[in-house]
């Protein structure tokens, strides 16, 4: 099932909090967010638990996919 | 993070704030994003305690930094709607908090670099806030989404660089109709340009980190990450060597600048502070460098601290040196009470969806 967490326009760190509730469970997340912080505190506590990510630009928003090694 | 930045970021602020003080500022004075906005309250006439009045342009400089580098960035964005008159709220209380200890969580490091242990207390009880606050996130706490604001409606994220260049222009021209202390620590500044220009500088530094003194506790609670406790480990070494080379360093809890030894509610003004700033989603300093971003439900939360100084200082709320008020202790209990209250209450799911739904 291809789910994405839409964490558009969450205050700080609601997006970086809901994305590391999903990946307790999940093995590959997709997440939206609308700004530059989140998206850098994703990525960071992504990379730092040694998941994938890829980053894609949607108009005024990023797609983060998030997958476990 | 790059190392360079959080190094160079720590110095600047570190630095910068007993620089300040040599130049004119009072004791560890150098940066307060609570007691220097109360300041500039008063200036313009929203408290009236003539000892406390002057547009410090160290806020300023923050501010007009934070727009100059996110617009050099790409990253000056005009947005809100999430709850602007909770946000509001939010700052007068973070305010209140700030103002029974007598500094901002920033201050309460530089306190701390300047020997006033009264700071540990202090950053204790904001640590215990942040972790209130944690606990509220992860039960669901939301103010709901922010959005882009489209159209002319987006000249609404100018409205704090506009203030602040405006202020900026009446201080610098002693304009009639500011208020400036006569005496006591309102009348005690660095030259305007020092002031501005060390916080401009800050405010870019702080921009371009996303510096966040609730932030930098909240990441390393939630997801070990240490970069800003970095920043603020050597901006705490940076201004403990620059005091002692001036020789301002003093150590102990009596006869601290700008201070008082009520612990407990030293410890429970910051506790609210923490709180109040984790539900807000930063800081007094992040929500000023925010308002310059264009964000304008920080620009609530700032609007929210200026009206707060205005109910502590008129209400004797605030701390002083002979310590806090038995209002101010009232007020701070039905601060942490309410603030928990919206903590509780405001709620608003977040649930996986599907995609292009």
């Amino acid at each position: 099932m291809n789910e994405v967490l839409d964490l558009r326009g969450l205050s700080c760190p609601i997006p970086l909090l809901r994305t590391k509730e999903v990946l307790a469970y999940k093995d590959e997340v997709k997440v939206l967010v609308d700004e530059v912080t989140p998206r850098e505190n994703i990525l960071k506590f992504a990379r730092s638990q040694g998941c994938q990510t890829v980053v894609l630009e949607t108009g005024s928003s990023w797609q983060v996919t998030i997958r476990k090694a | 993070m790059q190392w360079g930045l959080l190094v160079a970021t720590g110095i600047v602020f570190g630095l910068g704030a007993v620089l300040l003080v040599k130049l004119g500022n009072p004791g560890n004075y150098g940066f307060c994003a609570a007691c220097q906005l109360r300041d500039i309250a008063g200036a313009l006439g929203i408290h009236q305690v003539q000892l406390l009045q002057y547009v410090r342009p160290e806020i300023l400089g923050w501010v007009i930094g934070a727009f100059a580098i996110s617009r050099v960035r790409g990253e000056f964005n005009p947005r809100g709607g999430s709850n602007p008159g909770v946000r509001f709220f939010l700052g007068m209380v973070m305010m209140l908090g700030a103002l029974v200890f007598l500094g901002c969580p920033l201050r309460a490091i530089l306190r701390l670099a300047g020997g006033d242990l009264n700071g540990i207390t202090a950053l204790a009880g904001f640590a215990g806030g942040i972790w209130l606050g944690i606990y509220f996130l992860k039960n669901g706490y939301n103010l709901g989404r922010a959005r882009n604001i489209e159209n002319t409606a987006a000249l609404a994220g100018y409205l704090p660089v506009i203030l602040a260049v405006f202020l900026l222009g009446a201080v610098a021209l002693n304009a009639s109709f500011l208020n400036f202390s006569a005496k006591g620590p309102g009348s005690m500044h660095a030259p305007l340009a020092a002031s501005f220009l060390i916080a401009l500088l800050a405010g870019v530094m702080a921009q371009r980190v996303r510096m966040c003194l609730s932030g930098g506790l909240r990441d390393y609670l939630l997801v070990k990450d240490t970069d800003l406790l970095k920043v603020y480990g050597i901006m705490f070494l940076t201004a403990l060597a620059a005091n002692a080379y001036f020789g301002f360093l003093k150590i102990g809890f009596e006869a601290q600048p700008l201070a008082h030894t009520m612990h407990v509610w030293n410890f429970m003004g910051l506790f609210l502070v923490g709180l109040a700033a984790t539900l807000a989603g930063g800081c007094p300093l992040r929500q000023l460098i925010m308002a310059g971003e264009g964000n304008v439900d920080a620009l609530a939360c700032v609007l929210g601290m200026l009206a707060g100084a205005g109910v502590a200082h008129g209400l004797n709320l605030a701390g002083s040196a002979a310590g806090v008020s038995i209002n101010g202790q009232i007020a701070v209990v039905m601060g942490i009470v309410l603030t928990s209250g919206i903590g509780i209450f405001c709620r608003e799911k977040v649930t996986l969806i599907e995609e292009g739904a």
